[in-house]
């Protein structure tokens, strides 16, 4: 099995109320990174540490039961977004296209 | 911190992030008819449809080497439209993709004896995963096109088969209000799209997980080396203009020829760190002991510099050695850190954390190292 890369340790944003939670399984579906497990029938955040904060489960969330500020964890796009440098990212000199995972 | 949390992509503002932006005029493409991608057309019941060949010739390959070396990256795009693979009918499952040619590539050239349509959406060029990121791979263009191509009339079931990475994007619930298609996110990778459709439309575990393996990793190296030109092109002359400088001011002899051969050798540690930083950091990066890639980049930064000043050159002084222990792990742990924006796993708050930290650090030591640098020359 492939290896699972570990990023830093209680850093993301990932919220989830369980309450609101109608137990459809989106999240678990359209997270990359196995952060949810359903556990009798509602979701529960297993995995938090390995959230890459994409924001895909809190958009595909019927009931909005997450929370999570997306972004891109790309330290090239939050240098210019600083430096308020526009349209650099995803060019010539970005790597973040992640076009090395087929199908993107 | 918040003021600052605001100002970075989030969700609700990524529309308005051009952080990817590069937009084309539209229009600009030719006759899809009459690219060597597409095999012949299907008379359809709404028109024409462009039949596409599920594999690649020596056209698409060259073209994906010319856009993997960064040459015309952010122009390499297909037409909008909804296509055919085989000999599709109302029956036949809907493959929604970007219009970024290496995307559509991917895809069909996995989709060999497979009946199917695919509709390509206006990503202006992007990937899926990063236009997703930055809001054009989503409901509303995706909702767009379903409307434009006619999809509700060519097939009679109301189902579009998603990549999904293109999650973050698209809520699937809002496009089934919006035109009434339901959303189902296929594998992440295309190759485990036939064994998706026989399984019924069932992802396993292992296909919705990202894979981040060796190949992967480098595939990029070429393209981040070639950002690096024209920064070690720059770094060159003024090594050159340093020694030039130097031996002037200290009145040594020299020749011609012995400058640029000192400039070269000067220039050594310094390629070797830029190959350290862009290859062999991502090349090691799951054994590189530590979480932080800045601290993996310095780590890896710090062996090739005391390798180098100690196995390769010796004889130098201790000036030089401190400005090579100063000055190298700083690089590496700069490309090191970028090489975040590359991977499948950092979020952006770990990036954020981890730049606090390792930014200032990596200047004051890059800082310090071009002091140190510098007064080899002269001293």
């Amino acid at each position: 099995m492939a290896v699972k890369y570990r990023y830093l340790k209680n850093v993301v944003t990932l919220e989830m109320d369980e309450t609101k939670c109608n137990g459809c399984g989106m999240c678990i579906d359209v997270c990359p990174q196995e952060v949810f497990t359903l556990i009798e029938k509602v979701s529960a955040i297993t995995d938090r540490d390995a959230c890459m904060e994409c924001g895909a489960c809190a958009r595909n969330c019927p009931s909005q039961a997450i929370s999570v500020r997306a972004g891109v964890g790309c330290a090239y796009a939050v240098l210019m977004d600083k430096l308020n440098i526009k349209g650099k990212c995803c060019g010539d000199v970005c790597g973040c296209s992640l076009d090395n995972i087929p199908e993107h | 911190m918040s003021k600052e949390m605001t100002r970075l992509p989030m969700v609700d503002d990524r529309q308005s992030v051009s952080c990817c932006a590069d937009e084309q005029p539209a229009g600009s493409y030719g006759d899809p008819a009459d690219a060597n991608w597409v095999t012949g057309q299907l008379q359809t019941a709404t028109g024409p449809v462009c039949r596409v060949a599920t594999s690649l010739d020596r056209k698409d390959l060259l073209g994906t080497l010319k856009t993997r070396c960064s040459f015309g990256r952010m122009n390499y795009r297909i037409p909008p439209a909804l296509y055919a693979v085989g000999k599709p009918d109302s029956d036949s499952p809907v493959l929604v993709s970007a219009n970024y040619k290496l995307s559509f590539d991917h895809l069909r050239r996995e989709l060999a004896g497979l009946n199917l349509w695919i509709l390509v959406i206006d990503t202006k060029g992007i990937n899926v995963w990063c236009a997703a990121g930055k809001g054009s791979f989503g409901t509303a263009e995706v909702v767009r096109m379903v409307d434009v191509s006619g999809l509700s009339e060519l097939v009679s079931h109301r189902t579009l088969i998603l990549p999904q990475l293109a999650a973050p994007g698209v809520a699937a619930h809002e496009v089934r209000r919006r035109c009434g298609f339901k959303v189902i996110y296929g594998p992440v990778r295309a190759v485990d799209i036939p064994a998706f459709l026989n399984a019924g439309c069932k992802a396993e575990a292992a296909m919705r997980r990202t894979r981040f393996a060796l190949a992967d990793r480098l595939v990029l190296a070429p393209v981040e080396l070639a950002g690096m030109i024209i920064p070690l092109a720059l770094f060159s002359a003024a090594l050159f203009l340093l020694n030039l400088a130097a031996m002037l001011i200290k009145g040594d002899p020299f020749s011609f020829l012995t400058l640029p051969v000192k400039t070269f050798f000067d220039l050594a540690p310094f390629f070797g760190a830029v190959l350290v930083g862009v290859v062999l950091v991502p090349a090691l990066l799951p054994y590189i002991p530590g979480r932080a890639l800045a601290w993996k980049g310095w780590v890896l930064g710090m062996a090739w510099a005391l390798a180098y000043s100690f196995i390769a050159n010796p004889t130098a002084g201790w000036l030089q050695t401190a400005a090579y222990l100063l000055a190298i792990p700083a690089i590496t742990a700069f490309i090191g850190m970028n090489f975040t924006g590359s991977t499948t796993y950092t979020s952006l708050s770990g990036v954020v954390k981890e730049m606090g930290t390792a930014l200032p650090l990596i200047i004051i030591s890059a800082g310090l190292g071009l002091i140190a640098l510098i007064a080899v020359y002269f001293v």
